[in-house]
């Protein structure tokens, strides 16, 4: 595989995230492929959930929270764009699933309402583009207009990516999007991400290693420090960072041995 | 051996049946106390309004207090007073209270985030507000007293009587606001943010919503107030019973009005009779509330 012939999606130069004094997360580099899945391993702890929040800069919320080094995307430092810009460009999914309190419908249409679209046809329209590609509009397409909550715990999932996707995102951050969900929603949500990747970049942290090892291309390994500050232990492939990786802490939390 | 076991069974029994009576005695405790400070609610509320039913019919209702030491007539004016002096108070204390709650819940944090005297001012203001919802409301009336009435030269009229009322309610509106914004969860301002939704998007259309029961219930609970408050409106709305024409008239509530009657004049009757439409208002006022809660939270679940 040739590393210099894709894109790159974002590049991390020294990066490193405090909490008041506490260094959370210290000095990684890396380069994100466009329309690759990336996903980020390591112990609880670590900082990787803390790292895939500077992404879209949702680390800002936190107060007492800094940020330090550079994050490029698209070759532009993210410091430099506007927060709505750079967050309707990288969409973001949770750990558990956060539908608002209000109808199917009105979720996805949510985030297109937010950036002015009004037009009730548009909105029709968007809402169906994004529910199908989620693979959830079957599902759903008779109850449009009741409540999001009473739908299961997967399908609120799905409908958060619908939700995500309906702002035309280029990017999809997910922290540990299937932890909370049943296996076989979680599959339902694997398979999704695997055809989201044509159009998308994706980073997924996720504690499940047999995840990352399937449905991911590249894995970043990230560990905790003696001072429970996180750094990044090694990054590649995804099949040579879980048949051959290079340093030792990466086997013996692959294999098992800790974490 | 044997006999030991035998001992330590019957122990255990003995035990387990003074258990049972301190857990019968307890029971019977708290049931005494619910009844008890039921009884006492029921009792008070009946009482006033046997009483005050005599007196109530159409004469009452719709005409206006006639004056003097015999407290002839009815309240008319008094409900009009009370009113206006609602209306005018909710309408500056609600926009000015959200906005305060929304202000230290939403945005004070990172503001604080910039510099230490910031931060700190910031902690004073809602130390301050914690102070004023447990300040008498005798004093908010002596400030408006001197503020509104004499220095501003308002006199005795709704205007001084709502401005005073309004900072009286103010904290009460604030925290019942800030605590309702607090319950929503963060979850839903991330996925608003995270959809580059900017700040306020958020706020209005997702947290704002979700907070309505509490801020309402708030709200209400003030207006409850207000109608209630008796000695604030004392010395700031004077206790004119003609119809206040504007803002710059004093007038006279219900509550000020029960006041009069029953201090400084013979008609006791017509007192019961105020305070038992005093009290009506009130359960309608809490049924509103709970009305009001209920409609917004199932609107909010069922989606429309």
């Amino acid at each position: 595989m040739s590393l210099n012939n894709h894109a790159d999606k974002f590049i991390v130069e020294n990066l490193e995230v405090f909490y008041g004094k506490f260094r959370a997360l210290k000095d990684v580099n890396m380069a994100i492929r466009a329309n690759a899945i990336t996903s980020f391993i390591g112990p609880s702890g670590c900082g990787k959930s803390t790292y895939l929040r500077a992404f879209n800069r949702m680390n800002d919320l936190i107060p007492n929270t800094t940020t330090r080094g550079l994050i490029e995307k698209d070759a532009r430092d993210i410091k430099g764009l506007d927060i709505v810009d750079l967050r309707k460009t990288v969409g973001m999914i949770f750990q558990r699933p956060n539908p608002f309190p209000k109808s199917i419908f009105d979720n996805i249409a949510y985030g297109p309402r937010a950036h002015g679209i009004k037009s009730k046809a548009r909105l029709a329209e968007i809402v169906e583009r994004s529910l199908r590609q989620a693979v959830l509009w079957d599902e759903v397409k008779d109850r449009l207009h009741k409540s999001a909550l009473a739908i299961s715990g997967g399908q609120q999932q799905r409908l958060c990516i619908a939700r995500a996707l309906a702002v035309e995102p280029d990017v999809l951050l997910m922290d540990e999007p299937a932890s909370a969900l049943d296996p076989i929603a979680t599959l339902k949500i694997e398979e999704l991400i695997q055809e989201l990747k044509e159009t998308l970049t994706i980073v997924i942290v996720t504690h499940n290693m047999q995840q990352a090892a399937r449905a991911s291309d590249f894995t970043a390994f990230f560990n905790m420090d003696e001072d429970r500050g996180g750094y990044l232990v090694e990054f590649g492939p995804t099949a040579s960072v879980f048949t051959n990786p290079e340093k030792k802490l990466t086997e013996d939390y692959i294999s098992g041995r800790f974490g | 051996m044997e006999s030991e076991t035998i001992i330590r069974l019957s122990k255990n029994k003995s035990n387990q049946r003074q258990a049972k009576l301190i857990q019968q005695l307890g029971y019977i405790l708290v049931w005494a106390c619910g009844f008890i400070a039921i009884a006492a609610v029921f009792w008070i509320m009946s009482y006033v309004l046997l009483q005050g039913i005599r007196v109530i019919d159409y004469e009452f209702l719709f005409t206006r207090p006639a004056g003097g030491v015999s407290g002839e007539g009815g309240i008319s004016t008094t409900v009009v007073s009370t009113v206006y002096l609602v209306v005018l108070t909710i309408a500056m204390a609600t926009p000015l209270g959200i906005g305060a709650a929304i202000y230290l819940v939403e945005y004070a944090g990172e503001v604080s985030k910039e510099s230490k005297f910031v931060a700190f001012l910031i902690e004073a203001a809602r130390t301050g507000v914690e102070i004023l919802a447990g300040v008498p409301s005798i004093v908010f009336g002596l400030f408006g007293f001197a503020l509104f009435v004499l220095y501003l030269r308002f006199g005795f009229s709704l205007l001084s009587a709502s401005l005073s009322g309004a900072a009286l309610v103010l904290p009460t509106i604030i925290r019942t606001s800030e605590e309702a914004l607090l319950t929503v969860p963060r979850s839903y301002r991330e996925g608003s943010l995270s959809l580059g939704a900017t700040r306020w998007h958020t706020i209005y259309n997702v947290v704002l919503p979700n907070a309505m029961p509490g801020i309402v219930t708030g709200v209400v609970l003030s207006v409850g107030r207000i109608i209630a408050e008796t000695a604030i409106f004392w010395v700031t709305l004077g206790g004119s019973f003609y119809l206040p024409r504007t803002v710059m008239h004093s007038g006279r509530s219900l509550a000020l009005h029960v006041y009069m009657l029953a201090s400084e004049t013979r008609a006791f009757d017509k007192a019961m009779g105020t305070a038992a439409i005093l009290i009506l208002t009130i359960i309608v006022l809490n049924l509103a509330i709970n009305l009001i809660s209920r409609g917004i939270s199932k609107r909010l679940a069922g989606g429309k």
